[in-house]
């Protein structure tokens, strides 16, 4: 089944070549054989997902399949799924099994998709590269020796790898498309509200979406046309009739405005990584695109507003793990303060009680507003810098990462070194614009994607716009073949 | 902006995590890199800028006030770390 798209395989499941219970069988014991090589995988809900199938399997049977009916796929291991460990990478939830789904795992679950297992990320969802995971880092499929991207790491080596056709992420600054980029795989980032964050565990609440990550447009499409609507128990959720997000992808590009911001084009960009997405460019204008020069002034002021904004609201939602209600308890506690403190310095790692004490600081009397306040009032300024280059342009193109998948190892020490490599993807989300990567090429056999965003509620352009460029390119069809793979 | 051991000792107390001398020194030196990297927002003019919070500016939604989803207790109870007779257990509050 390796590499299958999920199209095919609703495709042979509807032509009865075989049934969701055997590709279901099949797809687990291929990732038990084989990803101990890549750790993409925390856990496998084998059962769970046999009767899934059972069930998709008898559906199609009384004649009422969908084209997610049987076919399988695996959740972030942020999305609560009812009955199975959802650990968030984190000590503090090793053993946290939900008692409810997520509105995404359930709207999947009822479109009958089966869901195989959980896939690795970064602690809470906090990291570029997968490296902050309490079940050890996620190699990349490409290379051994690589970052996966993270926080969404496991979900991109995971279908990159050809265990799954598709998985669930998330994106707060970039964590669906940085892994989707370094992994050669579609992801997409919808607009803020599109995708319901119930029973999605919070990171930064005003700036989580949950997406796809796929190995064609049309596969994102189809996901994210199962996943997306509005739902009552978020209350962010638009109130909008969704639209089939696969109803545009064969439309032409004749005519479409695409705007190259000269700050996504700056000096720190790797000028192999520039290469790539000006090829890829030259390809959309040769689909009929024009090709327009904007400017983008607060771009850079994304990554300071953002690392403000991102763990004040970590602070305030991860101030839940008390060690009373769920979650990792320490032994022996003295009193209640004793509780709380070592339960929650045991059960978190370095990089989220970081973050958690940078956004108590910020929100702290006496500096509330010269850092929180401050950094919302310039997440107002990069909304405006996009609704004023979304009113010349279609849409805005560059690079999802200023340069490839980094070696593992090689940020680990520094913090802010790592922030820096989120500086083309963390405006989408302080804007709450949708945003992709689609396969565009590689650098030393290492992925790159090209990053296309969109005005609000424009996700079946921007898949549009990815399904097109797929049809003249194959950078998308390639996968990492055994003989690919460096440091095996 | 630099923080000392004691102003990390202070945070760590507001963020109830306890920490090592070792741990705070190292997130001293840590959080104080990112504070400067921070120190970049305070030479932008945002007078004017209204402060976002919600992408679409949005205002909290309302709804009806009724039972949705029914008494789910002891679902909830039954993932807690320690809990008797419906109850929480925390180590003593009141003497």
């Amino acid at each position: 089944m390796t590499h299958k798209t999920l199209v095919q395989i609703s495709k042979d499941l509807a032509a009865g070549r075989y049934s969701s219970r055997e590709i279901t069988q099949d797809i687990i014991a291929d990732i038990k054989a084989r990803d101990s090589i890549y750790n993409s995988f925390i856990s496998l809900s084998e059962d769970l997902a046999l009767a899934q199938a059972d069930a998709a399997d008898a559906s199609r049977i009384a004649g009422d399949a969908g084209i997610l009916t049987g076919v399988p796929f695996a959740h972030k291991d942020l999305f609560c799924t009812k009955g199975h460990a959802t650990t968030a990478a984190s000590k503090m939830l090793e053993n946290f099994v939900p008692p409810y789904e997520s509105t995404v795992g359930q709207r999947l679950l009822s479109a009958g998709a089966v869901c195989v297992g959980k896939t690795n990320m970064d602690e809470f969802a906090m990291g570029s590269s997968n490296e902050n995971s309490f079940f050890g880092a996620v190699k990349n499929p490409w290379d051994l020796t690589a970052v996966p991207g993270g926080s969404s790491g496991g979900s991109a080596a995971a279908v990159a790898a050809g265990l799954v056709p598709a998985a669930t992420g998330t994106d707060t600054g970039g964590s669906i498309r940085q892994p989707a980029s370094f992994c050669n795989l579609t992801g997409i980032k919808p607009t803020y509200g599109r995708v319901s964050r119930f029973g999605i565990i919070a990171y930064a609440s005003s700036l989580d979406q949950a997406g796809p990550l796929c190995q064609t447009a049309e596969d994102a499409a189809i996901m994210l046309n199962a996943m997306a609507g509005f739902d009552e128990q978020d209350s962010t959720s638009i109130q909008q009739a969704t639209p089939d997000f696969s109803a545009d992808l064969n439309l032409p590009l004749q005519g479409l405005k695409v705007g190259l911001p000269k700050e996504f084009f700056g000096p720190g960009l790797n000028s192999e990584v520039a290469d790539c997405i000006m090829m890829a460019v030259k390809k959309i204008e040769a689909l009929g695109a024009q090709i327009i020069d904007i400017s983008l002034p607060n771009l850079e002021l994304s990554i300071p507003a953002y690392y403000v904004i991102a763990p004040s609201e970590a602070s305030s939602n991860l101030s839940r793990f008390d060690g009373v209600r769920y979650g990792y308890r320490c032994d022996q506690p003295k009193d209640l303060m004793d509780l709380y403190c070592r339960s929650r310095a045991e059960g978190f790692g370095t990089e989220v009680k970081r973050r958690i004490m940078v956004g108590t600081y910020a929100l702290s009397e006496g500096y509330y507003d010269a850092y929180y306040v401050k950094a919302q009032r310039i997440r107002r300024l990069i909304k405006d810098d996009f609704t004023r280059a979304l009113s010349q342009v279609d849409v805005i193109m560059g690079p999802v990462a200023p340069t490839p998948a980094f070696n593992l190892g090689s940020n680990t020490k520094d913090p802010v070194a790592m922030y820096l490599e989120d500086i083309y993807t963390l405006s989408a989300n302080m804007a709450g614009i949708p945003a992709m990567s689609t396969p565009a090429g590689f650098v030393n056999g290492r992925p790159v994607g090209l990053h296309i965003m969109g005005n609000y509620f424009a996700e079946a352009k921007l898949l549009n716009i990815a399904h097109q460029y797929q049809q003249v390119t194959d950078w998308h069809l390639q996968t990492p073949t055994s003989n690919q793979i460096k440091g095996a | 902006m630099a923080l000392e051991n004691a102003d990390i000792e202070k945070i760590a107390v507001l963020a109830r995590l306890q920490l090592t001398d070792n741990d705070a020194s190292d997130y001293a030196n840590s959080i104080s890199s990112i504070l400067e990297l921070m120190e970049q927002m305070q030479q932008v003019d945002t007078d004017g800028a209204t402060p976002l919070s919600n992408p679409h500016d949005a205002t909290q939604r309302l709804r009806k006030d009724e039972v949705t989803c029914g008494n789910q207790r002891d679902a909830f109870m039954a993932i807690a770390p320690a809990s008797e007779e419906g109850l929480y257990l925390v180590p003593k509050v009141i003497d």
